[in-house]
C-alpha cells in the first residue's frame, strides 16, 4: 500500500516496491519492468535516511489530520503553533504540506513573503524569532498561481520540505496537511518513517456528513500505525453575539466527535465553538489567541495545547523508560 | 487491452445521451461542493430535468449519503455499470466510489494513478441514459482527479464548471488558483456560489456572519465571472442532508430554497446560452 506507482505504469501495477515488483503479468509491456525486476525499486528511497538525520535536532512531530476539507485543519495548525511558540524557550515550526491549497501563509499573516536559499538550504519564513513556517505558498509568484500537478510532483516537494529546509533545532514540527487519504498522507507517513512521528491529531466537525470522513482517516492512521493524539471537533455550536443562546449550525446527529471516540476508543481532546472573530483572525493573518484571549474559544484551543504538551512530554519519559 | 476496446465500443451507453456537462469545484475544501451539487440536482429535478452526479472524490465521497442511498451494490448492465436511482421515476442518477467500498468506514488510500483509472472508468463505463444535465461533484484542490476527470471528458463533453466558495479570504484565496486552473485548462467558467454566507440566529433573527460576508461576489467581480448568488448558512439544510432528506421538498418556504432554485434557474439558462 505504501509502494509507489509512476505514472506511465499500468492500471494493476503492483507498486514499484512489491515483492511482485516487474513480475506481474501487468508488468509486461510496462516501460519501467527491467528496472522494477532489477530490484532496485525496492531499497528505500536514500532521502529517508537524509530525512531521518534531518530530523535528528526536531524533538516532536506533530501531524494534523482530516478525512474531510474545511473543517479548520489549517487553522488549529496556525493556533497550535502559536500557543506553543507563546513560551519563548520553545522552537515551533509549522509545516503546511497541502500543496494545492496552501492557507497557512494568509492565515499566518504572512501572504506574499518568499523563501530564501541560504547555505544550509531554504530558509523558512519567520513569524517570531521562535516561530517558523514553510508553505509552497512562498515559492509562488501570485496569489492566483494554480499548482496543477499530479502525485508523483507533490510527493517530490514535501520530500524537499522535509529534506532541504534549514529547520534548525525544533522542540515542534507541526505539519498541516490537505483533505483525504492521498499521496501528501502517504508520502509524509513514508518520509518521516526514521524520525518519530508523536502522534496525529484529527480534526472534525459535528456532521455525520464530516464524520464519515474522519473515520476513513483514523483507519489510515491504523493502517500506517501512527499514534493519534486525539480529536478536535471544531464548528461546534454557535453562541448568537446578540442574544446568547447557542445554535447547532452543523448539527451532530449522530452524536458528534465524542460519540465517535466513544465508539473507536479515541480521546477527544476539546470542541471548539464556532465565533466569527476566528474566521476574521484568519483572514487578517492574527492569532485569534491574542486577539480575544478571554473568549470562550480561546480557552477551549488553550485546554488542547495543553493536552497536547502532556501527551508529547509523557512520550518523552514513556521513551526513556524503556530504553 | 482486450477489455478497453469493448468499453469503446459501448461508449453509446456513457455519456452520449447526456446534454449538459457541469463541473462542480471549489479550491478549498468543506465549502460545500457536495452540499450544493446535491441540492442543485434536486432542484434541477424539481424544474422536470433527469439529472446525474457522478462524485469523484474518492477519499472522501459524501452524495451518497447526503441522499440516502448509502447501502447500495452497482450492477452491469451491457453498456456499462448501472448508477444509482434516487427514486422510481428514475429522474435523479448517481455514481460514486461510496457504493463500491464494502464498509462505509474503509480508507481509499490510493495514490494518483490509481485513482485516475477509476475516473477514467468513471467517465467511460457508466450507463447514464438520458440526462439532461450531470453533475460532477470534485474533491477538493487542483490534482489528479481535476486533471483525469477533464482528459476524459475531452471526448465527450463538458459545458463548464460552478465554482463553489464561502465567503472568508481563505477561501476566496483557494478559489482565485481554481480559477487559473480553469483558465490554464480552458474550462469555461458557469458562474461562483457564495456557500455559508450568513447565519440568522433562530432566536433572535439577527443575522451573523459567522464566516465573514461578500467574498464570493467581490471574487466573482475581480476575475470577471457571473455571480449566481448566495446560500446562507441554514442548520435545516444541514440538518435534512445528514439525514439524506430532500430539502427542495420538505422547507419549499425558506430563504435557502429560493436561494438554490434561483442558481438553478440562472445555471440552466446560462446552460441554453452557448
Amino acid at each position: 500500500m505504501m509502494a509507489d506507482v509512476p505514472d506511465n505504469a499500468p492500471q494493476h501495477c503492483p507498486g514499484t516496491a512489491s515483492e511482485q515488483a516487474g513480475k506481474t503479468s501487468s508488468c509486461e509491456g510496462c516501460p519501467n519492468q527491467k528496472t522494477c525486476a532489477s530490484g532496485a525499486t525496492k531499497a528505500p528511497d536514500p532521502a529517508i535516511a537524509e530525512i531521518g538525520a534531518k530530523m535528528a535536532s526536531v524533538k516532536h512531530i506533530i501531524l494534523v489530520l482530516s478525512g474531510k476539507g474545511g473543517v479548520g485543519k489549517s487553522t488549529f495548525s496556525a493556533h497550535l503553533a502559536h500557543a506553543l511558540a507563546s513560551d519563548n524557550t520553545k522552537e515551533v515550526a509549522l509545516l503546511d504540506v497541502d500543496i494545492c491549497g496552501p492557507s497557512i501563509p494568509r492565515i499566518m499573516g504572512l501572504e506574499g513573503e518568499q523563501v530564501h536559499q541560504s547555505g544550509s538550504g531554504w530558509s523558512p519564513v519567520y513569524v517570531d524569532d521562535n516561530l517558523a513556517v514553510m508553505s509552497i505558498g512562498f515559492l509562488l509568484s501570485s496569489p492566483d498561481d494554480a499548482v496543477i500537478w499530479r502525485g508523483p510532483k507533490k510527493n517530490g516537494m514535501i520530500k524537499q520540505f522535509l529534506r532541504d529546509v534549514d529547520w534548525g533545532d525544533l522542540d515542534y514540527l507541526i505539519v498541516d496537511t490537505p483533505p483525504g487519504t492521498s499521496d501528501e498522507h502517504l508520502s509524509i507517513v513514508q518520509y518521516l518513517s526514521s524520525t518519530h512521528i508523536d502522534g496525529a491529531v484529527i480534526i472534525t466537525t459535528p456532521q455525520e456528513v464530516s464524520l464519515q470522513d474522519v473515520r476513513k482517516e483514523i483507519r489510515f492512521c491504523q493502517k500506517v500505525k501512527l499514534p493519534i493524539i486525539g480529536v478536535v471537533e471544531n464548528m461546534s455550536g454557535f453562541v448568537c453575539p446578540s442574544c446568547k443562546n447557542t445554535s447547532q449550525i452543523f448539527p451532530p446527529t449522530s452524536g458528534g466527535a465524542e460519540k465517535m471516540c466513544l465508539d473507536l476508543d479515541l480521546p477527544l481532546l476539546g470542541k471548539v465553538p464556532l465565533d466569527p472573530r476566528i474566521a476574521r483572525s484568519c483572514d487578517e493573518g492574527k492569532s485569534f489567541l491574542n486577539e480575544v484571549p478571554d473568549s470562550p474559544a480561546a480557552k477551549v484551543y488553550l485546554n488542547i495545547v495543553q493536552s497536547i504538551k502532556d501527551y508529547c512530554s509523557n512520550r518523552v519519559t514513556e521513551d526513556q523508560s524503556t530504553t | 487491452m482486450h477489455q478497453i476496446q469493448n468499453m469503446e465500443q459501448n461508449n453509446d451507453g456513457g455519456m452520449s445521451q447526456v446534454r449538459h456537462v457541469v463541473l462542480v469545484l471549489s479550491g478549498k475544501g468543506g465549502v460545500g461542493k457536495s452540499t450544493i451539487t446535491t441540492e442543485l440536482a434536486l432542484a434541477l429535478r424539481h424544474a422536470g430535468n433527469k439529472v446525474g452526479i457522478l462524485d469523484i472524490d474518492l477519499c472522501g465521497p459524501s452524495i451518497p449519503r447526503m441522499l440516502n442511498v448509502g447501502r447500495t451494490d452497482v450492477h452491469q448492465c451491457d453498456s456499462g455499470w448501472v448508477p444509482v436511482y434516487t427514486d422510481a421515476d428514475k429522474s435523479l442518477a448517481l455514481m460514486s466510489i461510496g457504493f463500491l467500498l464494502e464498509d462505509p468506514d474503509e480508507a481509499v488510500v490510493w495514490r494518483g494513478p490509481k485513482k485516475t483509472a477509476l475516473i477514467g472508468q468513471f467517465v467511460s463505463d457508466v450507463a447514464w441514459g438520458e440526462l439532461d444535465v450531470l453533475l460532477i461533484d470534485t474533491p477538493p484542490g487542483t490534482s489528479d482527479e481535476h486533471l483525469a476527470v477533464l482528459d476524459n471528458l475531452k471526448k465527450h463533453r463538458l459545458d463548464g464548471a460552478v465554482l463553489v466558495t464561502t465567503p472568508q479570504a481563505v477561501s476566496t484565496g483557494d478559489v482565485r488558483r481554481e480559477i487559473t486552473f480553469c483558465k490554464k485548462t480552458g474550462v469555461r467558467i458557469l458562474g461562483i456560489i457564495e456557500n455559508m454566507s450568513g447565519f440568522v440566529c433562530p432566536h433572535c433573527s439577527e443575522c451573523s456572519n459567522i464566516f465573514s460576508k461578500g467574498g464570493g461576489e467581490e471574487l466573482a467581480k475581480l476575475t470577471g465571472s457571473i455571480f449566481l448568488g448566495s446560500v446562507p448558512l441554514d442548520p435545516l439544510l444541514s440538518t435534512s442532508l445528514e439525514e439524506g432528506k430532500d430539502f427542495m421538498q420538505s422547507f419549499p418556504d425558506s430563504a435557502t430554497f429560493s436561494a438554490i432554485s434561483s442558481i438553478a434557474q440562472t445555471l440552466l439558462s446560462s446552460l441554453q446560452t452557448p
